[in-house]
C-alpha cells in the first residue's frame, strides 16, 4: 500500500479533481491520495467524484484556508 | 478505428458529453434506456464557468454549491471522467476555423473538438459510439440543421454520433443501423423551447436539474470577451496561459494606460484568490486605511507607480482622505510605501474599465 500526495492547492475546481482522478487511475485498491487544496469547492466536488467511481474518503482535514482530502482507491467498479 | 462490433452477448458501450445541463443528462438517459453501457466525459477548457467566480467570491460562498457535470453522472449512476484540455483547447480559440459567435465563442469549432476528442476517447477505450445533447434549431452555431452534419464530419465520428433528443430529424446512425437503438424510442426535438427537455425531466424524475444562466462558457460573455480581446491586443499575441484567463474572472480591471492595467479585488474572497499572484505581478495593498489588493500588468514607465497608487486608494476607505499609504511591492525588490492623494472620481474616465 503507497500514499501519494497531490499538491492542487490555489486550483480552482474541477482541476483539483482532475489531479485527484489522474493520481488515482495509476495506483492499486488499497493505495491512499492526500489531495492539498484551498478550494472549498472540493469538498463537494472531489467526495462526488469518488463516490461515483467507487473510492472512499476517510478524512477530510481544514486547516485555515488549506483542505486535505485523503481518498482511498477503491476496486472502480 | 472505433471497436470492433459487440457481440450480441455484450452491451454495446457509449461515451456521453455530460454539460452539467439537462439536454446532456437527458440525451445518456434515453440511451441507457435501451439497454446501452453509458460513461460520461466532461471537457475542462479553462473557460467553463463552473464553480469559479462561487469558489472566488466570498459572498457567493454561502449558496448551496456542486460541480452539476458531477451531479449529473450521480443522477445516471454512471462514471465521469474530467479531461483538462486547456493546452490544445487554446488553437479552438486563437484560430476558429468556423469563426466566432456573438462574442469570442467558437461555438461550432468548439462542439467539432469536443467530439474529435470524445472520439479519441472512444478508441482507445475500447468503446461504440458518442452521444450528445444536442438539439436541432437550439443554439446559433453549432446546432442548425446545417452544422449539426459539420460536427459530426469534422470530428471524424459520423455515424457513430447519436443525439437521442433530436435523432429523429437526423439522418439514420450506426447504433440504429445495427439494433442497438430503436428509433421509436428516440426523440425529435427542434428548436429554443424548454418544454419538451422539461416533459422528458419530469418522466425520468429528474428535478434540481441545472438551469440554463447564460451560459457555460465565460467566451459567450460579453464581458469577459472584452477583457480577452484587450489582453490580446496589448500583448501583440493572442497566445495565453491558464493564469490570464482566470485572472480574467476575477476583480475590476483598469487600463489607464496602454503599458499597463490594473486587477482590483473587489472583496475578501477576490483578495486572497489575487494574493496567490503576488510573486508575479507588481501589487499594492493600502496600509493606512482597509483596502483591496491591486495588482499591476504590464511594464511600468516613470509616473505609473504614483498613478496606480492614486487608482489603488482611490478604491480603499480612505478615498476620500487628502493622504492615503500604500504599500508597493516590485517582483524583484523589496517592498516600500507612497503617501498618495487618491484620485477623484472624476480623475478616472469611463474607459479605463475594461
Amino acid at each position: 500500500m503507497s500514499t501519494t500526495v497531490v499538491d492542487a492547492r490555489n486550483l480552482l475546481c474541477p482541476m483539483p479533481v482532475i489531479r485527484a482522478q489522474d493520481a488515482v487511475v495509476k495506483l492499486q485498491p488499497g493505495d491512499t491520495v492526500q489531495v492539498l487544496c484551498t478550494d472549498p469547492g472540493v469538498v463537494h466536488d472531489i467526495p462526488a467524484w469518488c463516490r461515483i467511481h467507487g473510492h472512499e474518503i476517510f478524512k477530510i482535514d481544514e486547516q485555515g484556508h488549506e483542505i486535505v482530502i485523503h481518498i482511498c482507491v477503491g476496486t472502480g467498479n | 478505428m472505433f471497436a470492433v462490433v459487440p457481440l450480441m452477448s455484450q452491451k454495446p458501450k457509449a461515451v456521453a458529453l455530460i454539460s452539467g445541463g439537462l439536454d446532456s443528462l437527458l440525451a445518456a438517459r434515453v440511451v441507457m434506456e435501451q439497454g446501452v453501457h453509458v460513461e460520461g466525459i466532461n471537457f475542462f477548457t479553462g473557460f467553463c464557468v463552473e464553480g469559479h467566480t462561487h469558489a472566488i467570491r466570498k459572498q457567493d460562498r454561502a449558496k448551496p454549491k456542486r460541480n452539476n457535470a458531477l451531479w449529473s453522472a450521480e443522477q445516471l449512476g454512471i462514471k465521469l471522467h474530467i479531461i483538462d484540455i486547456i493546452e490544445e483547447y487554446k488553437d479552438v480559440v486563437i484560430n476558429p476555423k468556423h469563426g466566432y459567435g456573438a462574442n469570442l465563442n467558437p461555438c461550432l469549432d468548439c462542439k467539432i473538438f469536443m467530439v474529435e476528442k470524445a472520439r479519441e476517447w472512444v478508441e482507445e477505450h475500447g468503446f461504440d459510439f458518442i452521444i450528445t445533447g444536442e438539439v436541432l434549431g437550439q443554439r446559433p452555431m453549432s446546432q442548425r440543421k446545417d452544422t449539426m452534419p459539420v460536427v459530426a464530419r469534422d470530428s471524424g465520428a459520423r455515424d457513430r454520433l447519436v443525439r437521442p433528443l433530436c435523432a429523429k430529424n437526423l439522418p439514420v446512425t450506426m447504433p440504429e443501423i445495427r439494433g442497438w437503438l430503436d428509433r421509436d424510442k428516440l426523440y425529435g426535438f427542434n428548436g429554443r423551447s424548454r418544454k419538451p427537455q422539461m416533459a422528458l425531466a419530469e418522466k425520468f424524475g429528474f428535478e434540481d436539474y441545472a438551469q440554463p444562466a447564460g451560459g457555460c462558457c465565460f467566451l459567450t460573455d460579453k464581458q469577459y470577451a472584452v477583457k480577452l480581446g484587450d489582453l490580446w491586443a496589448t500583448r501583440g499575441t493572442r497566445e495565453y496561459d491558464l493564469d490570464d484567463i482566470m485572472l480574467l474572472k476575477v476583480g475590476r480591471h483598469l487600463r489607464p494606460r496602454p503599458n499597463f492595467k490594473v486587477i482590483v479585488g473587489r472583496e475578501e474572497g477576490e483578495n486572497r484568490f489575487l494574493e496567490g499572484y503576488r510573486k508575479r505581478f507588481v501589487h499594492m495593498i493600502p496600509r493606512s486605511h482597509s483596502g483591496p489588493l491591486v495588482l499591476i500588468d504590464g511594464e511600468l514607465a516613470a509616473g505609473d507607480i504614483e498613478l496606480a497608487a492614486r487608482l489603488t486608494a482611490r478604491f480603499s476607505q480612505g478615498r476620500d482622505a487628502a493622504q492615503v499609504t500604500i504599500e508597493v511591492k516590485p517582483v524583484d525588490a523589496d517592498a516600500h510605501c507612497l503617501d498618495v492623494l487618491p484620485l477623484t472620481a472624476d480623475e478616472i474616465p469611463a474607459d479605463w474599465y475594461i
